[in-house]
């Protein structure tokens, strides 16, 4: 297989042995970057330069007979709404087209700290909303298994450069699915960590409560070195989950017997296309004959879901996007008569319109008179829901369901009606709203399309997570298929 | 269920400005969005207590220590209109 | 003529002085250059979040108790949503529904009356930043922003609508700022911004039991900017309503210059915050041993101070509220009386030169050169009769500009009272002979003329002669002469 398109332990074993250097690594990402990404599209900001600078530098620690950690000299590409220093931050949003941050975000410090190189910043729906990356204020991003179809989204780019080797590993963010889904689309591994494990100090915000940063990769063992890299708790960030961070990579083991699984009903229902309950069906024997105890289960307040998470989540985000008002960062619209004025062109022309449609409808939900009866509402579900898998988890270790009701749909095909597209994360949005840890494997393909499957955890849990994913990837090879780019 | 003078309203506070068709466009989404989120009036949820947290954290503070300030250029470094060391905004009325 | 009770109820901002802010560890030191102290966080750029600083949060308590509030138990942060250009989220952190205290108050002694004063609740919030604008905010083609303000600590204090004069809402001012800055957690000066106030103000018929629509009043920047903007906003109302007006609910700005309340430029739309509680703080649950530390540490308050003076010292009243004025006169004072037992007598030198000279000067205690130590010594030279009570004055006014001790002052200058009577009248002698005439004018019966004689005898013996010695020898002298 080409560089490009092993993992990152495999090329750190490389390096150890000196059969590749970090620089090599890095031609062979920037020239498969050169020869798919005018089809792809996965990056708004290639930084390039840097990333050699980098690799080098890597290359003279290794000369020089020092330890690297795991991942030193890997490329790695950040999603477009984790601030960089120096390198413009977009979130793919005509509103911060020129934004340059003038600080890292945790997450970026820690990559730093263990080696990476930075590739770029990758596309995504606008301000992190969106579930195909077509919202980007941009252009939209392809999937590398079928160029006519959406990566998922909002970490459209993160996911398709991994697919299509334009990175070894990116980071992106999941609110309601964002990392899952996209993951599941091209055929990658996407996590989700419990709410609070890794840092959002940097992140730019959509909804504070529901946010995380995570990892895609090839394989299990990647995702555990990257969530080694980016777990802790931060100081900067009040959300931030105390305690130490095991290390994920002794969760690494081929065993499931005994474990319990459960299948919540509603999420084998009548939304999910069949094709995609018989590739989750298929992937439960296989784990059934290695020894785990599969059950259904239910999750009664499953549909409760959706319309609970788009009231709390869009009104924190109408909050949070309050500040992109032209004054100190961003667009800001020349033609003003008076500061209101400015605010008001500038969000009109610099938003677009799901995040116009997002922001009203969050600010409805809290306005007055409305509160009681829609955010406040949504908040008391969000209880119930939790509830649900608490119960749940108590009887079983993990939960198991597809990550998406159909694979890869067409461009286009959801743009007209908004609430289409909110149903493709029907299977994601309850997880974010627990605050549990989610993970995406690949788990099968249905008419040449990737096909992801969910593993749904216990609060910090993450290790049984990898323990089953990485059990299922001993006997299956759906992560090791490349698409014919 | 939710107005044209409603989006009108919610637009004012959100700080957009909508042309006629975006107003008739999101009133209509809007509407079919916030219909489909009564499913939730079908829960009791009297007795139910509202999580705005997930995880129970609770008193997370730091010490009164002063901090690295920005160096004052990049301060304004992404400023779309500055007056020596200040931020320009057009008139406030 | 229908009689009129006003109703009044304050809502004050105190800044917390606090090293850092509120939710960064940005300094919160006054002045400095514009945007020098400012970090991504109070900037509010995107992917920042706060952390609360703990000083606050103990500030706040320790303000609270002075003030006789009861602690919350369960308190929490909320985002209070609106735009504007000083306002980096264009939402501030604030307190909602569960605020930090609540349910306290204090006495304010008006026309000798003590009166109680409730206070509703006190919350945290951060402060926004400064603006400039050319000329007035209503014709400046543009306007100016600096962040350094942004994030400085604030306490929001709210009383109960309980004043009914403007007199009374005064002092209620001048009495939380004096308890504030008891405890220390602020300077609450109110030319500095560290102490504002706003105003409900409403008028109803006396006797009525509903509440008249009120107005609120903004941008009184000094104590008798507050007592004027109220009495004109009370008189305006009342003629309002006389004429068969109705009130309309606004806020309005006191205009120093002409004296009188105008309609602030409405605001868009009635604000609605849209309050939801803050999901990137975690909320505080405050532990009742730590607040009862917290109690532990608070001084003696203004009013248990005063009326210990009165009993303790014996002084009048008028005198003990002078000298509990600020925590630091009253320490001053009570270090005086530490080493000089005459409480009067320290009170009338710190109450008369002492507050003269620092008004003078534009100076508070603090800054004073002259120690306790200094003052009660220069106090014994008098009773020793080594310097009069006239040129102490002047050993007082070069202490004050020297910090240099009495007696060396006394030495350097030959200030030391002369009390030799041959030596007195010697000069009496001399005086009276060199000013026959006036002599002869007493004698006749004006008694002005004896003053010019002491004087005389004052300006040769330069100020020195005890004032007692040259009364008695001049009378016996001139007696004896006639």
């Amino acid at each position: 297989m080409e560089l490009y398109y092993l993992t990152a332990h495999e090329l750190h074993d490389l390096l150890l042995k000196k059969e590749v250097s970090a620089e090599e690594i890095c031609r062979a990402v920037f020239d498969r970057i050169d020869a798919v990404e005018e089809k792809v599209k996965a990056y708004v900001t290639l930084t390039r330069e840097r990333a050699f600078t980098r690799a080098q530098e890597i290359d003279r620690k290794i000369a020089a007979g020092e330890e690297i950690p795991p991942l030193a000299g890997i490329p790695v590409a950040i999603k477009d709404n984790i601030c960089t220093r120096g390198i413009r931050t977009t979130c793919s949003s005509k509103m911060l087209y020129n934004f340059v941050p003038p600080y890292n975000a945790t997450v970026v410090e820690k990559l730093e700290a263990a080696g990476t190189v930075m590739v770029g910043k990758t596309n995504m729906d606008e301000f992190a909303m969106g579930s195909s990356t077509e919202n980007s204020g941009f252009f939209a991003t392809a999937n590398p298994w079928d160029l006519e179809r959406v990566p998922g989204g909002s970490s459209g780019g993160s996911a398709a450069a991994v697919a299509a080797g334009e990175a070894i590993t990116a980071i992106g963010s999941d609110t309601g699915g964002s990392i899952r889904q996209p993951a599941a689309f091209c055929g990658v591994i996407g996590l989700k960590p419990t709410y609070g494990a890794v840092s959002r100090y940097g992140l730019v915000a959509f909804a504070s409560s529901l946010d995380q940063i995570g990892p895609f990769t090839r394989d299990v063992t990647d995702c555990a070195l990257m969530l080694n890299a980016i777990s802790g708790h931060d100081p900067l960030d009040s959300t931030s989950a105390p305690g130490d961070v095991p290390d994920f990579t002794s969760c690494l083991k081929d065993d499931v017997k005994g474990l319990k699984i459960g299948v919540p009903r509603e999420y084998m229902g009548e939304g999910i296309d069949p094709a995609v309950k018989e590739v989750v069906g298929q992937a439960l024997k296989l784990l059934a004959s290695l020894g785990a105890e599969i059950e259904e289960t239910t999750l009664p307040h499953s549909r409760y879901a959706l319309p609970a998470y788009y009231l709390i989540a869009t009104a924190e985000a109408s909050s949070n996007l309050a500040r992109y008002d032209g004054v100190r960062y961003g667009y800001r619209a020349e033609d003003a008569r008076d500061v209101v004025d400015m605010f008001m062109k500038t969000r009109s022309r610099g938003f677009g319109p799901e995040v116009k449609r997002r922001i009203m409808l969050g600010t409805y939900a809290l306005s007055a008179g409305y509160y009681d009866a829609y955010y406040l509402k949504a908040l008391k579900v969000r209880t119930l829901i939790k509830q649900d898998f608490d119960r749940a988890f108590e009887k079983f270790d993990v939960l198991l369901a597809p990550t998406t009701p159909t694979p890869a749909f067409k461009r286009g095909e959801k743009m007209d009606d908004p609430l289409q597209m909110y149903m493709s994360d029907i299977c994601t949005l309850a997880v974010n709203l627990a605050g549990i840890p989610g993970i995406s494997i690949p788990a099968g393909f249905v008419d040449g399309l990737p096909v992801g499957m969910q593993l749904i955890g216990k609060p910090f849990d993450e290790g049984t997570l990898l323990r089953v994913a990485y059990t299922f990837e001993q006997h299956a090879d759906y992560n090791r298929r490349r698409p014919s780019l | 269920m939710i107005t044209i003078k409603d989006v009108e309203h919610v637009a004012l506070l959100a700080r957009l400005e909508l042309s006629e068709e975006e107003k008739q466009m999101y009133t209509k989404q809007l509407d079919a969005i916030l219909e489909y989120a009564q499913v939730l009036n079908e829960l009791n949820t009297d007795d139910v207590p509202p999580t705005a947290h997930v995880l129970h954290l609770k008193n997370v503070w730091r010490e009164d220590e002063v901090g690295e300030h920005l160096p004052p250029d990049e301060v304004l470094a992404n400023a779309p209109e500055t007056e020596g060391q200040f931020f320009k905004v057009p008139r406030i009325v | 003529m229908t009689e009129y009770e006003t109703i009044i109820g304050l809502e004050v901002h105190v800044e917390l002085k606090t090293k850092s802010k509120i939710f960064c560890p940005s300094s919160t030191e006054f002045g400095g250059d514009p945007n020098t102290h400012v970090c991504p966080v109070c900037l509010g750029l995107p992917g920042v979040l706060p952390v609360l600083n703990k000083k606050v949060l103990e500030y706040a308590i320790r303000a609270a108790l002075a003030l006789n509030c009861e602690i919350a138990e369960y308190s929490k942060f909320d985002r209070k949503n609106y735009y504007y250009p000083d306002l980096p989220k264009n939402y501030q952190i604030s307190q909602y529904d569960l605020p930090l205290a609540r349910n306290g108050y204090l006495n304010i002694e008006v026309n000798g009356q003590t009166k109680r004063i409730g206070i509703t609740r006190i919350h945290m919030e951060e402060d926004a930043g400064k603006l400039i604008h050319q000329g007035t905010i209503a014709t400046s083609p543009y306007s100016l922003v600096d962040y350094n303000r942004t994030g400085v600590p604030l306490i929001e204090i709210v009383s109960e609508p309980d004043m009914r004069s403007p007199e009374e809402a005064r002092a209620y001012l001048e009495k939380l700022k004096t308890i504030i800055q008891y405890t220390g957690v602020s300077d609450c000066k109110m030319e500095e911004g560290s102490l504002r106030c706003d105003a409900n103000v409403s008028v109803r018929p006396k006797g009525s039991r509903e509440f008249g629509t009120k107005t609120e009043i903004k941008n009184m920047n000094s104590f008798k900017a507050l007592q004027r903007a109220l009495a004109y906003e009370v008189e305006r109302q009342i003629a309002v309503l006389e004429e068969g007006g109705r009130i309309i609910q606004e806020t309005r700005t006191w205009d120093e210059s002409k004296g009188v309340t105008l309609p602030m430029r409405s605001k868009e739309e009635a604000h609605d915050y849209r309050y939801f509680p803050e999901p990137d703080l975690v909320p505080l649950i405050i532990d009742r041993r730590w607040v009862e530390e917290i109690r532990a540490t608070l001084p003696e308050l203004p009013d248990e101070r005063r009326n210990r003076y009165i009993k303790r010292y014996d002084l009048p009243a008028y005198d003990a509220t002078v000298l509990t004025a600020t925590k630091e006169i009253a320490d001053y004072f009570e270090e005086c009386v530490a080493l000089y037992p005459n409480a009067k007598a320290v009170s009338n030198w710190m109450m008369g030169d002492l507050s003269r000279l620092l008004n003078a000067h534009n100076m508070d205690i603090t800054q004073c050169k002259v120690s306790p130590r200094q003052l009660t010594d220069m106090l014994k030279l008098m009773d020793r009769g080594t310097i009069s009570g006239k040129i102490a004055k002047t050993v007082f006014e070069e202490m004050f500009a020297t910090g240099k001790d009495p007696e060396q002052i006394v030495q350097e200058k030959g200030l030391v009272q002369i009390t030799d009577e041959g030596t007195i009248a010697a000069v009496v002698d001399e005086v009276l002979a060199s000013n026959a005439k006036v002599v002869e004018d007493y004698l006749k019966g004006k008694d002005r003329a004896f003053g010019f004689l002491v004087g005389q005898v004052m300006k040769a013996t330069r100020g020195k002669a005890n004032p007692e010695l040259v009364n008695r020898l001049l009378r016996e002298k001139i007696h004896s002469q006639s």
